[in-house]
């Protein structure tokens, strides 16, 4: 395992802050990255004031969140935290609502026809579903990579890069080079494409293609960027560079990222949350915890059989 | 199905060359045959309408025609004044309609609820195939009588009328064939959904919407009825008088096959391959445009 500047000690949810605080705008959010729902939870002795400061303080944090697509309950209940500048991998079976946690980070959820939500998704301490909350200002703040590359077609490389800055208004034209040359070197793919920016964006392979999209989401300068399965369409060797990306990237960002590849969740995450289905085939929270401790020594025995390969 | 395949307890070789059994192959050939019938007798008309308007437009289509304004009376004139109405009267059509056929579009594909998107699919699908001498009259009524005035402008609005449906069923169409994830990226950087749609979504598009703009161009450019009872025709060159009568092509060609003076018949055909060319030079433009660009 990579060095980490907090000692671990996440091994039990930490209960959530008191009702009133929630209205507290940017005070410091709870330093809770492990919340798995409570039911679930060994007996949490003496666990408030074990670990404070030995946890990363919490960037998001979710709380009793169901999703819906009409009438169908597509993730019941969760609660969890997600830890700042770190890497949180969501792994379990497939259907079982990873996709749709995370488009509800970002507010995407609410793009589907008949999708609804209840529960509250705190950025900072902010409930980005609050009524003073505008979906098109948040998702400048937590951004998205998905899983098939999809860069602008009539774009170039340029024009890719900088299209959130200058669809969403927020371009100061001089910069713009500057920013160009920033993202695509932070996606490591400058090298490859300086002599070639103004070539169309969809003439890159599809790995440098999904850098590029990760490049474009830099470029709009987001704290959180969520990922969905941004490898499964890419070979070993452009996988690898990705996850490269995502641990240069660490530090500077919170990272989610959805993904089918247990290797991968335990090569570059450091916590990772186990979800599963219920009867109902609606996802659920079986367990969040250090990633480590996820794929060795598994509180959950649903985990356990899952990364190790006996179900799902 | 056909052939006779050969009991269970055959051997896999048997029941494998059973499969081309005389009798399929016989059903096989009749079937292709049918087929290339049914092609034929949908390419043939198309053939013969296109060579009869080249062997007799190619003599009359000369100089003259192009440009020399018809006579007051009898013969020896051009169409001058049919083929600068048409393109005047087409092209402030297309002025018109392309602007509300693409928001229509856009509207139906990417904002209209379920109900609303039914509905106007519904009413454009029935505008599509409304006789157009009915969209004349309606004109006729609306901006012809109360000025008690034939007017080109009034011939615009009624080629329009017909364009607007056909450029808006395309948008929809080409629109939806956009991948969600290309507007879901766009709406992941934060861009707002109108911006997504111009800026995104449209030009991905582009090609299709162009085709739907070309099909109306090339319908408005062809159609007679609708100008009849709105800019009427003339014999006069009328360049930017869209308050006077104008005529066009497809009037004069009209005009000209109800003539009993030979002549006149003849500048018809001519100005009916001037139509075909005007049309078919139009399409090809826009395509070869359209190939160019970034490409996707
Ligand atoms: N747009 C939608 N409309 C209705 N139901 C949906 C929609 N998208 C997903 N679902 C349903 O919600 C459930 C969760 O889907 P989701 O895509 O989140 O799963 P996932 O965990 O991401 O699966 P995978 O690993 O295969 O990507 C599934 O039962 C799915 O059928
Ligand atoms: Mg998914």
């Amino acid at each position: 395992m990579r060095e980490d500047p907090v000692e671990m000690s996440v091994a039990a949810p930490v209960a959530a802050p008191p009702e009133p605080q929630r209205e507290a705008l940017p005070t410091a959010p709870s330093t809770v990255p492990g919340g798995a729902p409570l039911s679930l939870a060994p007996p949490a002795a003496g666990i408030p004031g074990a670990a404070p400061a030995t946890v990363p303080a919490a960037k998001i944090e979710i709380r009793d969140l169901n999703l819906y697509y009409g009438p169908f309950r597509a993730v019941r209940d969760v609660s969890m935290g997600i830890a700042a500048n770190q890497i949180t991998a969501i792994i379990g079976p497939s259907g079982c609502g990873k996709s749709t946690f995370l488009r509800s980070i970002n507010r995407m959820h609410e793009l589907t026809r008949h999708a609804s939500m209840d529960g509250q998704v705190l950025l900072d301490g902010v409930d980005v579903y609050s009524p003073e909350v505008d979906a098109v200002d948040l998702r400048r703040f937590v951004g998205m990579v998905f899983q098939r590359p999809n860069p602008f077609p009539t774009m170039s490389i340029y024009d890719n890069v900088v299209a959130g800055l200058r669809l969403g208004g927020g371009a100061r034209k001089a910069d713009l080079d500057e920013v160009v040359e920033r993202c695509l070197r932070a996606a490591g793919l400058w090298d490859e494409v300086k002599d070639k920016l103004r070539a169309g964006g969809t003439s890159l392979s599809g790995g440098q293609q999904q850098r590029l999209c990760i490049a474009r989401a830099l470029a709009v300068d987001p704290e959180v960027i969520l990922m969905d399965e941004p490898a499964s369409a890419l070979d070993p060797v452009a996988t690898l560079r990705i996850e490269e990306l995502m641990l240069e990237l660490r530090g500077r960002f919170t990272i989610v990222i959805v993904t089918h590849n247990m290797q991968q969740a335990s090569r570059v995450s450091d916590f990772t949350a186990f979800f599963s289905m219920g009867e109902d085939r609606a996802g659920y929270l079986v367990e969040m915890d250090r990633t480590a401790r996820i794929f060795t020594n598994p509180r959950e025995k649903l985990t356990e059989d899952y990364v190790s390969g006996r179900f799902g | 199905m056909i052939g006779a395949v050969p009991a269970r307890d055959a051997t896999l070789a048997e029941r494998l060359r059973a499969g081309r059994s005389p009798r399929r192959r016989a059903v096989d050939r009749a079937g292709r045959g049918l087929a290339l019938a049914a092609t034929l007798a949908c390419v043939v008309p198309l053939a013969a309408v296109l060579f009869f308007v080249v062997a007799k437009g190619a003599g009359a289509l000369n100089l003259d025609l192009l440009t020399k304004p018809a006579k007051a009376l009898g013969t020896g004139g051009g169409a001058l004044q049919s083929w600068l109405g048409t393109v005047q009267m087409v092209g402030l059509a297309t002025l018109i309609a392309v602007p509300v056929g693409i928001a229509a579009g856009i509207y139906v594909s990417e904002f209209a609820g379920h109900r609303a998107a039914r509905a106007i699919r519904f009413a454009s699908d029935v505008m599509v195939g409304v006789p157009s001498i009915l969209v004349g009259i309606f004109v006729y009524v609306l901006l012809v009588l109360p000025f008690r005035q034939f007017n080109a402008f009034a011939g615009s609005v009624a080629l329009a009328v017909i364009i607007v449906p056909v450029i808006q069923r395309t948008t929809e169409e080409v629109l939806g064939l956009v991948p969600r994830e290309l507007r879901e990226g766009s709406l992941a950087l934060g861009v707002p959904s109108w911006r997504t749609t111009l800026s995104v979504v449209l030009p991905t598009a582009r090609a299709g919407v162009l085709t739907g703009v070309m099909l109306g161009v090339a319908r408005a450019a062809g159609e007679t009825a609708p100008l009849l009872f709105t800019a009427l025709g003339s014999r006069l060159v009328n360049i930017g008088g869209f308050g006077e009568p104008m005529d066009s092509l497809t009037l004069f060609i009209y005009n000209g096959a109800r003539s009993p003076i030979a002549a006149l018949n003849d500048q018809a055909w001519g100005a009916a391959l001037l139509l075909l060319l005007l049309v078919l030079g139009i399409n090809v433009s826009v395509r070869l445009r359209s190939m160019g660009g970034v490409r996707a």
